[in-house]
């Protein structure tokens, strides 16, 4: 298998902000924190792109180069999460991601910045898989049950894809050489490296 | 006796002077180490049937054949 990737293809997303929706309701994110939104460039004007934007899962995450504290950990699959029981809410990450995918709730008291919390594409995080635990501090293990990202899954226009980099990137080929232009996936260069860069897959 | 009794009181005294001398551990606990996700989530009603929990192979292909179903539309329209 090769790594879990996300692909948001801007030539089908309509802003219809599903996936955002989809996200919280599935992890149950608290208020005032989005571990995915919708970007729309050029808003109003005709030909306007939308984009779904959250953690990008990078093979070189810029967020696990900064964390004082080492949280981040990579799993096998390539996906990029984090120990809440290490992280200390210091920020850095959110300076050093470039999709700005790292969120703080401030709900605490005084607005307090409490500790990170980000997409997990839907994998949990270091506890108890399926547990409570694991719910309350990283939200639904959906890659256990056996099932892809709940953003990508229940997608409308399935802009959003996820799942086997392999899978995702020959069914968005096919699309492209069907509708013979969108060639450009917003974010693969930046998060996954391109091969001009001699990075792999 | 009397002067090892005062030996080691004052052996004592003196390990116990030092040990207030130490310092707790202050390294990083790390993170804990994750389960991979193909080892499932045990009985859960939750759990997508298809695949056997703990078998890697069975795991990577429903989230292949899960992905091709549920993304690729072209697939999808020509299998109908």
């Amino acid at each position: 298998m090769a790594r879990m990737k996300f692909i948001c293809d801007a030539e089908r997303c309509i802003e219809c902000n599903g996936c955002v929706t989809a996200c919280k309701n599935e992890h149950e994110v608290p208020w005032g924190v989005n571990r995915r939104r919708v970007v729309t460039l050029n808003d109003g004007v005709p030909g306007e792109k939308s984009i779904s934007v959250a953690c990008m899962h990078c093979s070189d995450a810029p967020c696990m180069a900064v964390c004082p504290v080492n949280c981040f950990y990579r799993t096998d699959e390539g996906v990029v999460l984090h120990d809440k029981d290490v992280c200390i809410g210091c920020g850095y990450c959110s300076y050093a991601c470039p999709f700005g995918a790292p969120q703080f709730p401030s709900a605490g008291t005084f607005g307090v910045r409490g500790k990170m919390d980000k997409c997990t594409f839907c994998a949990g995080g270091p506890e108890e898989h399926g547990s409570q635990a694991e719910f309350e501090k990283y939200g639904r293990n959906r890659l256990a049950e056996g099932k892809l990202p709940a953003c990508a899954e229940q997608c409308s226009t399935k802009a959003l894809l996820a799942g086997d980099g392999d899978v995702v990137a020959d069914i968005f080929r096919s699309r492209v050489l069907r509708r013979g232009k969108g060639a450009e996936v917003w974010g693969w260069g930046t998060a996954y490296g391109t091969a001009q860069g001699g990075a792999k897959s | 006796m009397k002067y090892l009794i005062i030996r080691t009181a004052g052996a004592m005294a003196i390990g116990m002077a030092l040990g207030a001398c130490g310092d707790k551990p202050q390294g990083m606990g790390g993170v804990r180490s994750d389960s991979a996700p193909y080892t499932g989530v045990g009985k859960s009603q939750y759990q997508q049937p298809g695949w056997k929990a703990g078998d890697k192979n069975s795991w990577e292909q429903q989230l292949k054949v899960r992905a091709q179903y549920g993304q690729n539309d072209y697939s999808r329209v020509a299998s109908q």
